[in-house]
């Protein structure tokens, strides 16, 4: 007897896992929007992909408390890449596998570069928060790909656009540290001011930085005639040049970048930093969205956010926008959503154009005025 | 011909410069044959003293020149007994190991210098006040020289000067130059040398002072690393002068500065470096003991 009833039960247990095994699952509510989220996680910069994956968790929480999108629940696939390009690419096909909707990400231009062609060809939306290289977007090869950040040579641009059609300068000087960022924005200069045909390059040099003088630069830049200079480069040279020129009566227009938009430029520079411009990064200290998200992510994990949280915030926002506004997770409309609705963001109320980067995200010029910088409206 | 006036005025300060620093360390080579890497160190050191003391001073209301010798006293006293006790701590112990002891020996101070003064004070570069009165009757040439370059320019031609004369006709000076030919045998004649050695890096040390205060003064700013460009540069220049000879290490600057300030002003500052360490190859080529520097006889 007791035979038989372990062998009943056996059976029941079998039968009933069997009926489980091939009844379907209840079925969810809606099928999962994937998010994937790629880029340095661990390794040497770590601290520059962190913050993103923290950024799209707040954004991906909130939106789930108010419902999700579409009234689907959005689901976060995060995936390190190292920043290095031979990983990103497994990275890119483990996502693709994953069929994610849309990938936030990578970091590091590289392996961005690495990873869109993968993307490209599964037709998927990239948007990268940190991917600067001008060619991403410029090169046309990815029309799948955006970005909530400003590209390398938009400070170019904005500073040889400035001299050129604001201050009318005829003959520039520029001038490099010889470091990779100061010397690549020389280059974008130069390149921007022979293009334009307005104004001719009459100095393209890279000084040695650290040195005790530069006053053999300074007087070269003198005989050039030159009316303006576009240093590529960061403050301590930038100081030192400044001074010397002004020095020896020489006031020519002096235009840098965001290595020179810091206060100890004004510090050390002292008076003769007066009448200096340089490009930054928009001011986002005011923006209330920028506040609260800061506010959020101190809450949630503790500590002040790291490098291009909000522009993180701003991609996975913007991402999640044009999901809802498209109504569908399809790759065309979802491309046509980000370049036609605009989405309130902490760096702005953006939109994408047609190259893949944001309108409204970037640089504005400033100039040292009484000892601050300050911005300077064209 | 105005912009060869130019760059050779340049020249000449940015030499003077140079030069200004490697008289120390060319002294120190010239009596123990050690390449004192940490005198660099002193340089940025003597200069953050002075910082300090002209800040304090300003601040009390003292202003002008007072400023600007209190503050050179304080920073060449404390400059110079920094350099008498890193020649206590690091060389002295090492005086009898083989040669290569000291030299990383020296690394290491250096080292530990730049980054002492890293913790203690910032890694920020800080303004340094221009502490020199206006000079108006240099005024009308202020496109090719200005007040500070005009005082390093001096400052350098009266240290080379007056070293030249203690080391010829002081008693301490002939001591120096026995112990720089034969340490043992200057002992055997009753030279104190281990005292001659401590002045030999007192002098240097003051001079890395003065050349930090002046120099930092025609820089505007200071961080913890100015001594190190500064001292390899300095280095190369006593080297191309050859290096243990007073007048060699002056000439060394001069011949480097000027090398790069036309290297920049008639082709390009690319390469100014390029061109600097080209013509010290080529110098040390066709003489190896440096331009003025003797070659030394082997003592068998």
């Amino acid at each position: 007897m007791e035979h038989g009833t372990v062998r009943t039960a056996r059976v029941v247990v079998i039968l009933a896992a069997l009926f489980t095994a091939l009844c379907p699952a209840p079925l969810p509510a809606a099928e999962p929007i994937k998010l994937g989220i790629a880029g340095a996680h661990s390794g040497d910069l770590a601290s520059y992909g962190l913050p993103t994956v923290k950024a799209v968790e707040m954004v991906v929480k909130e939106t789930s408390s108010k419902g999700g999108v579409l009234g689907r629940p959005v689901e976060m696939f995060v995936e390190d890449d190292v920043c290095k390009p031979e990983v990103a690419t497994n990275t890119a096909t483990k996502l693709v596998s994953q069929k994610v909707h849309a990938v936030i990400g990578h970091i590091c231009s590289g392996a961005t570069k690495a990873a869109l062609g993968i993307y490209k060809d599964a037709r998927l939306v990239v948007i990268s928060p940190s991917a600067t290289n001008p060619e991403l977007t410029q090169s046309g090869q990815y029309p799948n790909f955006y970005r909530t950040i400003a590209s390398d040579d938009a400070q170019a641009r904005l500073e040889v656009d400035f001299a050129i059609a604001t201050l009318k300068l005829k003959k520039i000087a520029v001038l490099h540290d010889k470091g990779d960022y100061g010397k690549g924005l020389a280059e974008y200069a130069k390149k921007f001011i022979e293009q334009s045909q307005r104004a001719s390059v009459v100095l393209f040099e890279g000084v040695t930085p650290g040195a005790v003088d530069y006053s053999a630069v300074v007087q070269k830049i003198r005989r050039a005639g030159a009316d303006g200079v576009i240093y590529g480069g960061y403050h301590p040279e930038a100081a030192s040049i400044v001074s010397q020129m002004r020095k020896k009566g020489m006031k020519t227009v002096f235009i840098s970048d965001d290595g020179v938009k810091v206060d100890t430029f004004i510090k050390v520079a002292q008076k003769y930093a007066e009448g200096v411009y340089a490009t930054g990064p928009k001011d986002t200290t005011k923006n209330p969205l920028a506040i609260s998200a800061i506010e959020g992510h101190r809450k949630a994990y503790g500590a002040d956010p790291g490098a291009f949280f909000l522009n993180g915030i701003t991609a996975a926002q913007a991402i999640l926008n044009a999901f809802q506004k498209a109504g569908s997770t399809n790759y065309d409309t979802l491309g046509r959503a980000l370049q036609t609705e605009f989405v309130e963001t902490p760096l702005g109320r953006i939109r994408f154009d047609r190259r893949g980067d944001a309108i409204g995200v970037g640089f504005s010029l400033y100039q040292v005025r009484n000892g601050a910088y300050v911005e300077v409206s064209r | 011909m105005d912009y060869f006036l130019e760059l050779l005025i340049g020249g000449l300060t940015r030499g003077s410069i140079y030069a200004l620093i490697a008289l120390g360390y060319t002294m120190v080579y010239g009596i123990i044959e050690l390449i004192n890497f940490a005198h660099g160190e002193i340089y940025m050191l003597g200069a953050f003293t002075a910082l300090i003391v002209a800040s304090v001073l300003t601040l009390h209301g003292m202003t002008g020149l007072s400023v600007l010798i209190l503050a050179s006293v304080v920073a060449v006293l404390y400059a110079a007994a920094y350099g008498f006790t890193v020649e206590k701590i690091a060389y002295k112990p090492l005086r009898q190991a083989p040669r290569l002891s000291p030299l990383i020996s020296a690394i290491g101070m250096s080292i530990f210098l730049q980054n002492y003064v890293l913790l203690a004070q910032t890694s920020d570069f800080l303004p340094f006040p221009n502490l020199l009165p206006a000079l108006p009757f240099l005024d009308p040439y202020s496109r090719f020289i200005g007040p500070t370059e005009f005082v390093i320019v001096l400052t350098t031609a009266l240290a080379t000067v007056a070293l030249s004369c203690f080391i010829k006709f002081t008693r301490l000076g002939r001591a120096m130059r026995a112990t720089a030919q034969d340490r043992g045998m200057a002992m055997l004649l009753g030279v104190n040398v281990n005292a001659v050695i401590s002045t030999t890096f007192i002098v240097g040390s003051a001079l890395a002072a003065i050349g930090g205060i002046l120099i930092a003064t025609h820089v505007g700013r200071i961080n913890f690393a100015i001594g190190f460009i500064a001292g390899i540069k300095a280095f190369t220049a006593a080297v191309l002068g050859g290096i243990g000879s007073i007048p060699g290490a002056v000439l060394g600057g001069l011949v480097l500065g000027w090398t790069e300030s036309f290297a920049t002003g008639y082709l390009s500052s690319d390469y100014e470096d390029v061109f600097a360490f080209c013509l010290l190859v080529l110098i040390l080529i066709l003489r190896p003991a440096g331009i003025l520097g003797r070659s030394t006889v082997q003592k068998v």
